[in-house]
């Protein structure tokens, strides 16, 4: 099986409102997949499926082969080899930004304090943020603290990367050093979806972008396609939209 | 004057006391130790059950802390040393007033816990879930900490209280504080005793208030 997330006729309704109206999608090992459309389109509550922090209403999410809405299947265990990335970075602030990284280490995978805080420092310096290790959320800019959220996902070594609108919540001259983060990963091979409004960036580092409106996966074809040759009405319109 | 002075403030009678209330004020200490433990791991447990997912734990949690927020703990203290005899039930004071506190705490700490734990977002339990953290390794490491701290000045203002209500336990003849002093106003028909007393109290319980007013504008309430 090449696919590394395999997305099955995936549903999700809030009360009488169906958010995600069957949705179909693979990503495989090493590729980065861009998910844009309009707000309210369901693309962040389709992320939020895929490790189950939302819970689907109906379908499948396969990650690595297993499917994470069989009844045997242990979450906390899949979890750890899913990465994610919120838009407001959720860092825990009684904790140093070492505290953030090690806290699962420590906790899921049991490692001792020498050994979580080494791994802990290897994945802030990977972000560049070696030297804060000791600095508390609060002492960090928003782009530093969204670097230390990416440690804190990288230090479980997961398979693979969501995130969900990582630079929305940041300042403009911030953006660039989160994305360099990015580029940096998918240079390593990480496996990552990403919800982005951050257009530029999908254009050149993404392998295939994926439009949704509406709760459906409407159009999904590489950069060039999606941004200079789109099929569909809708994602016409998005486009058009953006570039103007 | 005089007689307000000798009634009052009387040296002599309150050095006479002094052994006596001593021992009250370390009765006293020694029930805070027990009861406020007891009152804030109460607290937690019933701040658990009022966040659980399971409704009736809620709803369960709910009428404990209404019902013993609403009983006066004088009340439910004299139901458990005298009432419960009645139902074959007897214990020592000590252990009637660890019950009633424990009853009375630990419903006013959950609702502060709660509040704190309500005050936490859910990008926290929500992050930390991602990380593979199960729902109490969440719970404990993550949500309680900051919870704890958010209602920080609330704990000490509830401590303050417990710690003045433990003067309720001299009615069940526990010779705390308040109860050795009322001793030895009645063996010296004087009220110096008692206004000792209540110097001991404040001594103990201002820098504590001043610390509440501290932390609530430090936290800025």
């Amino acid at each position: 099986m090449s696919a590394l997330l395999d997305v099955r006729g995936l549903r999700k309704s809030f009360g009488t409102t169906e958010i995600l109206r069957g949705i179909d999608f693979s990503v495989a090992a090493q590729e980065l997949v861009f998910v844009i459309g309009p707000s309210g389109s369901g693309k962040s509550t389709m992320l939020r499926c895929c490790n189950r922090l939302e819970e689907p209403t109906a379908g499948h999410v396969f990650v690595d082969g297993v499917d994470l809405m069989a009844k045997g299947t242990d979450i906390n265990a899949m979890r750890r080899r899913i990465g994610m990335v919120f838009q407001a970075f959720n860092l825990y602030p009684h904790m140093t930004a070492l505290g953030n990284v090690t806290l699962a280490l420590r906790k899921v995978l049991g490692k001792g304090r020498e050994e979580a805080e080494a791994i802990g420092i290897a994945a802030l310096d990977r972000v560049g943020l070696k030297e804060k290790a000791g600095n508390y959320p609060s002492e960090l800019s928003g782009g530093q603290q969204q670097r230390v959220a990416i440690a804190r996902a990288l230090s479980l070594e997961p398979k693979i990367m969501l995130f969900d609108e990582p630079t929305s919540a940041l300042d403009p001259e911030l953006v660039g050093a989160v994305l360099g983060v990015m580029r940096d990963l998918k240079e390593a091979g990480m496996t990552m979806v990403v919800v982005s409004h951050e257009m530029r960036f999908a254009r050149d580092a993404a392998d295939r972008i994926v439009f949704m409106a509406d709760g459906q996966i409407l159009e999904q074809g590489s950069p060039a396609e999606i941004f200079g040759n789109p099929q569909n009405p809708r994602t016409r319109d998005f486009v058009g939209e953006l570039s103007r | 004057m005089e007689i307000f002075l000798f009634q009052f403030l009387n040296l002599d009678i309150m050095r006479q006391a002094w052994p006596l209330i001593l021992s009250g004020a370390q009765m006293t200490v020694l029930l805070c130790l027990a009861v406020i433990p007891l009152g804030l791991f109460g607290g937690l447990l019933v701040a658990t059950g009022s966040i659980s997912q399971w409704r009736a734990l809620r709803w369960a949690t709910k009428a404990y802390v209404d019902f013993f927020r609403a009983v006066p703990p004088l009340v439910l203290l004299i139901v458990i040393y005298s009432g419960l005899p009645f139902a074959g039930i007897r214990m020592s004071p000590f252990m009637a007033v660890c019950i009633a506190f424990f009853l009375n705490a630990s419903s006013f700490y959950g609702e502060i816990f709660r509040a704190g734990v309500e005050s936490v977002g859910r990008g926290q339990w929500e992050a930390a879930r991602s990380t593979g953290l199960t729902w109490l390794q969440t719970y404990r490491f993550v949500v309680l900490p900051q919870a704890s701290r958010n209602v920080l000045p609330d704990l000490v203002s509830n401590t303050v209280e417990v710690i003045k209500l433990t003067s309720i336990a001299s009615v069940v003849s526990f010779t705390e504080l308040l109860y050795a002093a009322d001793m030895a106003r009645s063996v010296t028909y004087n009220t110096s005793p008692i206004v000792l007393a209540a110097v001991l109290y404040l001594i103990v319980l201002w820098p504590v208030v001043r610390l509440v007013s501290r932390l609530e504008h430090r936290l800025g309430h």
